[in-house]
């Protein structure tokens, strides 16, 4: 043969590659293979598993978000009725008190008017009663110029001491 | 300072006792003439090595036996002992495997991506004893011939009949991706690429046997011994292991991915089964 081609020595060769393929597959290359599937299969559940507590995580964000804006509005609508009712007692307060002031204002005035006509109906009587004592005391005591003149000399008497 | 002169002054002196040394010795003289050394080389028809007194072969026979041998102990170590301790933050060893094996894994499935199983496996170990096997010249292991004088062993892949061996092989695993992928059809576009089993061999051979001839060309004279091999043996070889490794596992998983691609008829009746 050109070249020195063996046949024999070709399918040596053959056999030699095929051992050694199948050997190198099954003591390198599979279990090598096998780790690193094995590492990459480890990752990816890691990565899953992450994923999936994420999206867990965004979920129940989400829930206690809604919960807060419902809160939120819970809040405000509570704070809303009772500006409300605050308002309305204090309208109602002062309605009352309004009212109230109204009657005392007229008691007050009513009152005021009655004590004046007492007063003034008391001290017309208590003028005639006067006026009827002087009257009486004028006609039964004696002259008051003589009064008078006994009442100066007390005076210069008193002066003197 | 000093004891860095002094060390430098002793390696130079050593380097120039060891050139007078050898320069002084003298060859035993020359057994054959270059031209004869050199068609040795390629044809092999004078330095014959026995194989366990069964048989006469190539010294590339005996490399390849070699070579298969250190492979599978590595790997079966590899297997025993590093392999338990694989952690999943890697180490350096387990850094380096996890390359190479996803080196040939992503080569098979980025050029054949629709059947890459087999063809994976392969490759791996083509690749693998490619590499070894260039590399393995450098080790320079003795061997006796069958005239009782003693051969380097060369890189297996020097020898015509290891290269004829790959180079079908491979077309072999081509056209069984073609069987696979696409059945009597496919037997039909792996046979077009009739001329890839000799050019894939060639090229294998070519390639090696120029590195061996280059080198059986310095070793020939001595005055050529010093430095010169540092380049062309050492540097060389490595460049061409990884250049012969990529080549020809590319161009494997490349012919293997395109003749295991289903037809187009056949995607649409996957498809409409799908």
């Amino acid at each position: 043969m050109p070249l020195n081609i063996d046949w024999q020595q070709i399918l040596l060769h053959w056999m030699n590659l095929a051992i050694l393929t199948g050997g190198l597959y099954f003591l390198l290359f599979k279990p090598v293979k096998q780790f690193m599937e094995k590492r990459d299969a480890y990752y990816r559940e890691r990565d899953e598993e992450a994923a999936g507590k994420l999206a867990e995580a965004e979920r129940i964000k989400a829930e206690y978000q809604a919960k807060l804006d419902a809160a939120d509005e819970e809040i405000r609508q509570s704070r809303a009725k009772a500006q409300q009712a605050v308002q309305q007692s204090a309208e109602e307060q002062l309605s009352r008190v309004q009212t109230q002031a109204q009657q005392i204002l007229t008691h007050a005035r009513a009152e005021a008017e009655h004590d004046r006509e007492e007063i003034l109906r008391s001290s017309q009587r208590e003028l005639r009663k006067l006026a009827s004592e002087a009257t009486k005391r004028l006609a039964l005591e004696r002259d008051p110029f003589d009064q008078f003149l006994d009442l100066a000399e007390e005076g210069v008497k008193h002066e003197e001491r | 300072m000093k004891q860095h002169k002094k060390a430098l002054a002793l390696w130079v002196a050593a380097i120039l006792l060891l050139l007078a040394g050898a320069l002084l010795t003298g060859s035993p003289g020359r057994a054959e003439s270059v031209q004869e050394a050199m068609r040795d080389a390629v044809l092999h028809s004078v330095n014959r090595v026995s194989l366990f007194g069964w048989k006469d072969v190539n010294p590339g026979m005996i490399s390849a036996f070699t070579v298969t041998g250190i492979l599978l102990l590595a790997a079966a170590c590899i297997r025993i002992f590093a392999v338990p301790r694989f952690r999943f933050k890697p180490g350096k060893l387990q850094m380096l495997l996890e390359e190479a094996v996803g080196l040939f894994d992503r080569m098979a499935r980025s050029s054949s991506p629709h059947r890459y199983g087999f063809v994976r496996a392969y490759i791996f170990a083509a690749g693998a004893y490619i590499f070894v096997g260039t590399l393995f010249e450098l080790l320079g292991l003795q061997v006796m011939t069958t005239l009782g004088q003693p051969i380097t062993l060369p890189a297996p892949l020097s020898d015509v009949n290891a290269a004829i061996a790959l180079g079908t092989l491979s077309y072999l695993v081509i056209v069984s991706g073609g069987i696979a992928g696409n059945g009597p059809r496919g037997i039909g576009k792996a046979l077009k690429e009739f001329s890839l089993p000799i050019s894939m061999s060639f090229r294998l051979f070519g390639a090696l046997l120029s590195g061996l001839l280059v080198t059986e060309l310095v070793y020939y004279f001595v005055s050529l011994s010093f430095v010169l091999p540092v380049i062309v043996g050492v540097l060389f070889t490595l460049l061409h292991a990884l250049i012969q490794t990529y080549v020809l596992t590319m161009l494997t998983a490349l012919y293997y991915g395109e003749v295991s691609e289903p037809s187009h008829k056949e995607k649409k009746k996957r498809a409409k089964h799908a």
